[in-house]
């Protein structure tokens, strides 16, 4: 076993990225998905993982080094494996490695639209498994939000993160902007796309939309995986809400979005950003403000949508961060069955961008245990 | 997203307000024919091609004028009193003699006269700059003129989302605003989205981040203080690139924010240096900044003269790359 650790793409957008430090030595042991190396693009900064359990061979990419999508990073072999070997393996893979086309429309994974009754509503869909999963950001988030989760999410299932309706590319339009309303469009985006039922892995809002779907339409849920979700408990930070949907400029929205990561340092300039440019969009105001009020009533959802966990019926992985500061982690705590309820230290409220690794790891291990 | 010019940005956002709302109309010299134009079928749409196509679509709301830029601009603003949007182009900024009265003494006061009865959502576009060998005339960077009285909001976009964003503000926008664009950077390309979209006035936009050195800026010269900030950073030197975007409101408080972290200002500006922007953005951070400077605050604007023809000449009025750069060392140097 010789592996080579490249070079990830984290988004749509990426191209390249700036190699960070690496946290594992050359000769280390390394489980599978340890993070090995830190990479920061200008977007969001992040660990690379080790996708098996081996040694680290060769630390190939410099500190410093900015390398294309693809590019070798490091090498990982049995600690056995020859030097000579592992040598041939570098020069090998540097004299084939051909940087992807930069041009997007070339190739790779492209988002595609769909028209789903008055909303155009906008999706990536990854990977070829029999089973699907659908990915459900939360309030003034994107299918960009789950740039660290999707790509290895999808080695298991045919994976289709969505921008919800009011959000990323797809209409801006909520109705009033109840929970009904979003399960509505979702309905008809399954009939469209021809899917029965799959697996739904929803953050904050998008958690409550799971599980009001699984009320409204239980045949199209065959598991519920909830991150740091709205929807089970009284409490949700409305002032963040409120700030959120009310900030014009980057020195308003800024301390906003920090409150979604236990480590503020990952709220880079250009994440706020392109925030700012989604709020600046036509509509998407009106949206904000309409979901912001229907979420501040958190026991009002709670008491609509909690049920279909209380109840057991349907397989539930609930994931929290334990310094979420949107939505409390003694919601998670509070559950009456605690088997399958993961709450991480040192993480907040985006918990899948900041504990990725382990997040993917939890969701595909309780995929894998569903019959 | 797709990849647009600052023309092709600027041409989506009046097909979309438009589209949107039918009190916007535009008005302006040859903006519907054009000098060497075959006909109107396939007009030039201005004498930069921004209006291209929406003849076809909107007809008469496209308005060619006569030569007079004191009748026309005058028109625009009395219209936007009457409930109409009018967007009126002034060719070129050096026209701004002609038709100054209708825009400092006129439109800039409306508002205030009539105790807030009365507003004039007015957009005058208009094209600045050096770099095209027009000469005297048609070569200025008079910016400041218009950010130097009360009642008029200034816009300088310096790239394609930003000018489709700002315009879309500007035509939203109740007051007059005066829209410059650069005539060198209309072929810049850059993301923009196909929705609408409107950029708050009053924001400027950090676009690059560093240590070392506050540049601010606005318009053509923030490529060139990109690039200059390209050339330092090869040598350990890192350049805060603030672009103003809006002269008017202006956003002292980022130009501050980042001053408090590098502790040195460069200003950059096309215009000559007396009671231009920069000089307005220097005093500002002399007062308000003082104690975060540690050195005094550097200037690179055009010299005292008129803009001359002659292309070698013309090349050493403009601020270069080279010169900003000179000057954040002379300024770490200080």
């Amino acid at each position: 076993m010789t592996k080579a650790i490249t070079m990830p793409k984290w988004g749509l957008s990426m191209k390249e990225g700036l190699v960070g430090d690496w946290l594992v030595a050359e000769g280390a042991e390394v489980g599978a998905g340890t993070e090995v190396v830190l990479v920061e693009t200008e977007k969001i900064a992040g660990g690379v993982e080790a996708a098996e359990a081996g040694t680290l061979r060769r630390a190939v990419a410099a500190t410093g080094d900015t390398l294309p999508v693809g590019a070798l990073l490091g090498v990982l072999a049995g600690a056995d494996t020859p030097d000579a070997e592992v040598d041939a393996f570098v020069s090998e893979f540097q004299a084939n490695f051909v940087p992807e086309e930069t041009d997007a429309e070339e190739g790779g994974d492209q988002t595609e639209t769909i028209q789903v009754g008055e909303f155009s509503v906008n999706y990536l869909r990854q990977g070829s498994g029999a089973k699907t999963a659908v990915l459900l950001h939360g309030f003034g988030g994107d299918l960009n939000n789950w740039l660290f989760n999707q790509a290895a999410l999808a080695e298991h299932r045919t994976v289709i993160a969505l921008d919800l309706p009011g959000h990323g590319l797809t209409t801006k339009k909520v109705a009033n902007g109840n929970l009904l309303c979003m399960v509505h469009v979702l309905q008809n985006l399954m009939d469209r796309l021809g899917v029965a039922g799959a697996d739904w892995v929803g953050h904050s809002m998008g958690g409550a939309i799971a599980l009001q779907l699984a009320l409204t339409r239980p045949d199209l849920v065959r598991s519920l995986t909830l991150l740091a979700s709205a929807g089970l408990g009284p409490e949700i930070n409305t002032d963040y809400l409120q700030g959120f949907a009310a900030s014009r400029n980057r020195r308003e929205l800024r301390p906003h979005v920090r409150q979604l990561f236990a480590d503020p340092s990952l709220v880079t300039r250009q994440l706020v950003a392109d925030l700012l440019k989604y709020k600046r969009l036509d509509g998407v105001q009106e949206c904000l403000e309409a979901l912001a009020y229907q979420l501040s009533d958190a026991a009002g959802q709670a008491d609509a949508v909690r049920p279909v966990v209380d109840s057991g019926a349907i397989p539930t992985l609930v994931i929290w961060g334990a310094d979420d500061r949107i939505i409390p982690a003694a919601q998670a705590r509070a559950l009456p069955k605690q088997d399958n309820v993961h709450i991480l230290d040192n993480t907040g409220h985006m918990v899948q961008m900041e504990r990725a690794p382990d997040v993917n790891r939890l969701i595909t291990t309780f995929w894998n245990s569903q019959p | 997203m797709a990849q647009q010019t600052i023309r092709q940005a600027i041409n989506q956002a009046f097909h979309q307000e438009m589209e949107r709302d039918s009190t916007v109309i535009l008005m302006g010299e040859d903006i519907i024919g054009g000098t060497g134009s075959p006909g109107e079928e396939e007009a030039w749409g201005g004498a930069m091609g921004i209006y291209k196509g929406l003849y076809r679509v909107y007809g008469d709301r496209l308005l060619d004028t006569p030569l007079s830029e004191a009748a026309f601009v005058g028109a625009a603003i009395g219209a936007a009193t009457c409930g109409m949007r009018p967007v009126a182009e002034l060719m070129f900024i050096d026209f701004l003699g002609v038709c100054f009265d209708q825009i400092f003494n006129q439109a800039a006061k409306f508002r205030y006269m009539f105790g807030g009865k009365a507003q004039t959502p007015v957009v005058i576009r208009t094209m600045y700059g050096a770099g095209l060998s027009a000469a005297a005339q048609h070569s200025q960077t008079l910016t400041s003129m218009f950010t130097h009285v009360p009642g008029i909001k200034v816009v300088c976009p310096s790239n394609p989302y930003d000018a489709k964003g700002l315009m879309i503000e500007a035509i939203r926008d109740n007051d007059p605003v005066i829209y410059c664009e650069h005539k060198k950077i209309y072929d810049t390309t850059g993301d923009v989205p196909e929705e609408m979209y409107s950029i708050p006035f009053g924001e400027a936009d950090i676009r690059r981040d560093g240590d070392d050195v506050t540049i601010a800026t606005y318009g053509m010269m923030v490529h060139r203080a990109l690039e200059a900030a390209d050339q330092l950073a090869a040598d350990g030197i890192e350049c805060e690139v603030v672009d103003l975007r809006t002269l008017s409101p202006l956003d002292t408080d980022t130009i501050l924010e980042s001053v408090e972290n590098t502790g040195h200002l460069v200003v950059v500006d096309e215009a000559p240096p007396r009671c231009s922007v920069a000089a307005d953005v220097a005093a500002q951070v002399a007062r308000d900044g003082f104690r975060d400077l540690k050195a005094p605050v550097g200037m690179v604007t055009a010299p005292h003269t008129p803009v001359p023809f002659s292309p070698e000449l013309e090349k050493h009025f403009v601020p270069s790359a080279d010169k900003i750069a000179a000057c954040v060392r002379d300024t770490l140097d200080d």
